[in-house]
């Protein structure tokens, strides 16, 4: 096990290092210009030369990223746990989360802006990126709540539990492992949807990560873009490993998919 | 002139058709005295379990009736119920999933608690309470499914198959545990099995059921003393009832 641990840290690590030298060399080496691909090293320089900036933009779109996503857990699962409670309501709204899934952001996002009000576009971004991370919770935990034991709904109904004793003590534990799997797929959306909406709409009054981009691309600033991209991919994976850090502490004592196996 | 108490369940004309258009059983009359342990022998597709599950008031009956005679009519608040797999929640706790009847009455995890430990230490589980079911074996976790139909005092037990996924030292294991359990509790037992060896080696009576519609053919009495143990599963007279009952189980087939 020490092995496997040595394997997936010090081996990606180790990976990552000879890439950032050979980037380094070839464009030393080559004098690649700066606006076609910058070194590493100017790039770190870049990150702390704009660092409070870049900070700042960092906070307005992990801000946007939480709040949409903490908004999307409490619809999914809220609107998932009426399905469950309604056949009938499940088949007269499902299609129509369908539809808010199935269309493109990008091509609602003007409509939203207009709607929400140009001096508000912070609220508009926040919308958008809820509308991409909402889906996959919703269908996630709908799934979920169904595929509790049939057998244990026979026994609750025997002792003649509640709906709600049905809901909090059967359905909800049985469909966490489908809800924290919505879950990790819906953080990195939330972040995606956070970084377009803001590419299409702008950023009003605070800047956002994807903002600076675009304007470190305009001004031919490519180290700057890179720095920026560098924070987004990190925003990025440290909501991943949260979101899995999450599952395995929620699971690890009773799931199939949290137990490790020796040999 | 018959004056043995009334039956603890009674059955008569019992028939159900799904809505598939299957009929899963027909004209099933029997009575069960309180305190008399039942088993249900028939070929997969009989309807024993559709029977059972009509016992327990999880499927309604198409036509006939059900009573509980001795049970002032209607049926018992608690009835306990053991599935085919253990059926456990696999995110609670072996004392969570033991409490779970008494939860939902509203029991609270201390007035429960001497109950639940007293219901797992009669299945031997007692140094389990904290384990996750994950962590014990087939048959524990058929002993933790057990604990948690007991745990209710129920005066009647219906089980589905309950040993049928085990490997066949467990479950002789299992059913000399039940035995003990059923004579020092005063049960009644309703016990579905597909085994002929296990319903002999069980029941008082074995009810042997037909396919096609769903029917009981036969009504075995086995009257062997208790308790049973290995000198009666190794006697010719065991022989000779098993082989009573699976002939009746063959005639019910080819009929």
């Amino acid at each position: 096990m020490e092995d496997s641990r040595l394997f997936r840290i010090v081996l990606p690590l180790v990976v990552g290092v000879a890439f950032l030298a050979v980037w380094e060399f070839i464009v030393r080496h080559y004098a690649v210009p700066e606006f076609v691909l910058p070194a590493p090293s100017r790039i770190a320089e870049s990150l702390i030369d704009n660092f409070g900036s870049l900070m700042g933009s960092l906070w307005v779109t992990l801000k946007i990223t939480i709040l949409a996503f903490i908004l999307a857990v409490v619809g999914g699962v809220g609107l998932a746990i009426v399905f469950s409670q309604s056949r009938a309501i499940e088949g007269a709204l499902f299609p129509y989360a369908v539809v808010l899934q199935v269309t493109p952001v990008v091509s609602i996002a003007p409509l939203i802006l207009i709607w929400v009000g140009f001096d508000r576009v912070q609220l508009a971004l926040l919308i958008i990126a809820w509308i991409v991370a909402f889906f996959p919770i919703l269908s996630n935990t709908t799934l979920g709540l169904r595929s509790a034991d049939h057998n244990l709904r026979d026994l609750f109904r025997l002792y003649g539990a509640s709906r709600w004793q049905v809901l909090t003590e059967l359905l909800l534990p049985s469909s966490l492992p489908y809800m924290l799997g919505g879950m990790k797929i819906s953080g990195g959306l939330a972040l995606i949807g956070a970084v377009v909406a803001e590419f299409v709409a702008g950023s009003g009054t605070s800047t956002g990560l994807a903002w600076r981009i675009i304007e470190a691309g305009n001004r031919l600033d490519i180290p700057k873009m890179f720095a920026a991209l560098l924070l987004l991919s990190a925003l990025g994976i440290t909501l991943f490993f949260a979101l899995a850090w999450l599952e395995h502490a929620l699971l690890r004592r009773w799931h199939e998919s949290a137990i490790r196996r020796e040999g | 002139m018959d004056t043995s108490p009334p039956p603890l369940i009674s059955l008569s004309s019992v028939a159900k058709t799904y809505g598939s258009g299957t009929v899963a059983l027909q004209g099933v009359s029997t009575t069960i005295a309180r305190g008399s342990f039942v088993s249900l022998v028939g070929p997969s597709g009989c309807g024993k379990s559709t029977l059972l599950r009509i016992i327990a008031g999880l499927i309604e009956p198409s036509a006939g009736t059900l009573a509980w005679p001795a049970a002032g009519g209607a049926r018992p608040a608690d009835v306990g119920f053991v599935f085919q797999d253990a059926t456990l929640m696999p995110w609670a706790r072996v004392f969570e999933n033991v409490y779970l009847p008494l939860k939902l009455k509203g029991v609270s995890r201390e007035a429960a608690k001497p109950q639940v430990m007293e219901a797992l230490a009669r299945v031997g589980l007692a140094d389990f309470a904290a384990a996750f079911p994950r962590e014990l074996s087939g048959g524990m976790k058929m002993r933790v499914s057990i604990a948690r139909a007991l745990v209710t005092r129920p005066p009647v037990l219906l089980m589905d198959e309950p040993f049928a996924a085990l490997d066949e030292f467990t479950r002789e294991k299992l059913d000399d545990d039940l035995l003990d359990l059923w004579r020092g509790q005063g049960w009644t037992v309703v016990f579905v099995t597909h085994s002929v060896y296990e319903s002999v080696y069980l029941s008082e009576r074995v009810l042997v059921m037909g396919a096609r519609p769903g029917r009981i053919v036969n009504d075995i009495h086995i009257d062997a003393p208790f308790p049973r143990g290995r000198a009666f599963r190794e006697s010719p007279d065991y022989i000779a009832r098993c082989a009573a009952v699976t002939a009746a189980l063959r005639e019910s087939m080819e009929a």
